[in-house]
């Protein structure tokens, strides 16, 4: 093959990614694929954090570990941030277009087949947004910790000192559900956009979106809730 | 039955438009939502006034010209069922009806409840051939189709291109309608070896015109007077995915739509 070919096949296989990026079947591809990332890590987020029923040593080890490790935090959460990054770039540009495709709505309108989790995306995102980031600076870097105290390493008395702030808990408990409803679409239609879905799976899969959602939402809540009734303290 | 109509009265794409407010009070149960109109056009007619414009042909809902809003659901209020098959038993004496046109960048509007659906066209367009031989027709049952796999097809063939999905899409995105041409003949064995070219051409074309995106809420399968199903829009996005992983030598080209996106709000 010579050199002239092989260029000019990299260039094509470019042509094909940009032009698979610039679709918006493309971009809700990527919507899907760095949403199942973030949704892994929900999921295993909320499995380290359930350790705080276990005890302070526990999940201060737990801590521990995960700062041990080093290099391997670093690239989980680079490959995080990357896939955030690419989720909300592509929200915001298939948002802009679907708001321009249509300058006169309409007098009335009404919604008669799709759950509010699905109309509501675009409100649930940008708020889980806003909460991912307060989210970081209270326990991750303890940059802000209102009416509370934080001590580096000690995650335990961090999570206790933080919820038993009720309007923390409260605040951290409503983006919870907002993540859920995001999550009860967002599972299945991850589906859909890669091209999963027949008629045959989609009950069961809708089903078990709304049980996963609903899981994660539980399992996250009951720690603020089991604070705030002094169960751990 | 009397009923009140509120409809969107506009004589071309450059008028403002307004909704204007008649009374029809000799309306038939048994009469469609079309003959309703008809009755009032007459009217209107008698007394020197223009009649209200919508589109009709088959009135048997199979060719997919007629359709607006009835109180802010496309086709009205029945499900699987076009305006021209919408019976008034279906209201009660009284009610008042919305009619208001599709409205989507997309689909600009020609006269009162009449759009210009071109950008469908296009898409058809985009899809191009699939190779059938010419001559004599070939004995039936050559070509073995699993009964899933043909009632698939048949399913998502039944559209009639109407718009209603667009028209219901809180994102005005043509996803269904597209859906449903790239799953009808991909999914039979005839339409197979065109099956990556016409998935990349047609979505290539849907992405031209002025609709929205697709974020998967089901408002259009709702709407659907044919009922496409939802995992049609699945069926492309897999086809299209699929043959963007593959080399092709030809690039689809687009047509240049009426109305492009990036024209002000
Ligand atoms: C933990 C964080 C998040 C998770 C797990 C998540 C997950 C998902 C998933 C799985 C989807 C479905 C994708 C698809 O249909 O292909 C989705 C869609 C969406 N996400 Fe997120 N997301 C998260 C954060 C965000 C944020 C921060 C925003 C906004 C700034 C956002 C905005 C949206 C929107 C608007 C959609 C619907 C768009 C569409 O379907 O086209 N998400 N998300
Ligand atoms: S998919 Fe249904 S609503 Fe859309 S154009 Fe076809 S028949 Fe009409
Ligand atoms: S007039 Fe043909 S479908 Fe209604």
């Amino acid at each position: 093959m010579s050199a002239a070919t092989s260029a000019a096949e990299v260039s094509s296989q470019q042509n094909r990614i940009v032009t698979f990026w610039q679709s918006t079947n493309g971009k809700k591809v990527v919507m899907a694929v760095t949403g199942a990332m973030m949704f892994l890590f929900v999921i295993g987020h909320l499995l380290g954090n359930l350790q705080v029923f276990e005890g302070p040593e526990k999940i201060n080890a737990y801590g521990h570990f995960l700062h041990s490790i080093g290099e391997v935090l670093w690239i989980v959460r680079g490959t995080l941030i990357l896939a955030i990054v690419l989720h909300i770039t592509a929200t915001v540009q298939l948002g802009m277009r679907s708001w321009k495709a249509r300058p006169i709505g309409y007098s009335r309108k009404e919604a008669i087949n799709s759950s509010y989790a699905s109309r509501t995306m675009y409100w649930s995102g940008p708020i889980v947004l806003a909460f991912i980031i307060f989210h970081l600076l209270q326990f991750t870097a303890g940059y802000i910790h209102p009416e509370a105290s934080f001590v580096e390493g000690d995650v335990y008395h961090n999570l206790v000192s933080g919820f038993q702030v009720w309007w923390v808990s409260a605040w951290y408990i409503f983006a919870i559900i907002l993540l859920g409803f995001h999550l009860r679409h967002g599972i299945w239609s991850m589906f859909q956009s890669v091209g999963l879905a027949h008629p045959r799976h989609t009950k069961t899969l809708k089903g078990a979106a709304l049980l996963i959602a609903t899981l994660i939402v539980l399992g996250y809540i009951s720690i603020p809730i089991s604070i705030l009734l002094g169960l751990v303290k | 039955m009397k009923l009140t109509l509120k409809i969107w009265r506009q004589k071309n794409c450059k008028d403002k438009g307004a909704f204007a407010t008649y009374v029809v009070d000799n309306v038939d149960p048994e009469m469609s939502m079309l003959e309703c109109l008809d009755v009032l056009n007459e009217s209107l007619i008698e007394r020197g006034e223009l009649p209200v414009a919508f589109e009709h042909d088959c009135r048997e809902g199979i060719c997919g010209s007629c359709g607006f809003m009835i109180n802010g659901v496309a086709h009205g209020p029945e499900r699987a069922t076009t305006v021209c098959q919408l019976t008034m038993r279906h209201f009660k004496d009284g009610d008042e009806l919305v009619l208001e046109p599709w409205r989507a960048l997309a689909f600009p509007l020609i006269k009162d409840l009449v759009v210009d659906r071109s950008a469908f066209d296009h898409i058809i367009e985009a899809g191009g051939y699939i190779s059938v031989s010419t001559g004599n027709a070939q004995d039936g049952n050559t070509l073995l189709i699993g009964k899933e796999t043909a009632d698939q097809a048949m399913d998502a063939a039944a559209c009639i291109g109407c718009g209603a999905c667009v028209a219901a899409c809180p994102n005005a995105s043509a996803a269904l309608f597209t859906g449903a041409k790239i799953a009808h003949l991909g999914t039979l064995p005839q339409g197979k070896p065109e099956r990556d070219r016409r998935a990349l051409s047609m979505v290539a074309q849907m992405n031209a015109e002025a609709f929205g995106n697709c974020t998967n809420i089901g408002e259009c399968t709702g709407a659907c007077p044919k009922e496409i199903p939802l995992e049609v829009i699945a069926r492309m996005n897999r086809d299209y995915l699929l043959a963007s992983c593959k080399k092709r030598e030809d690039v689809p080209t687009t047509i240049t739509p009426g109305f492009e996106l990036s024209a002000k709000r």
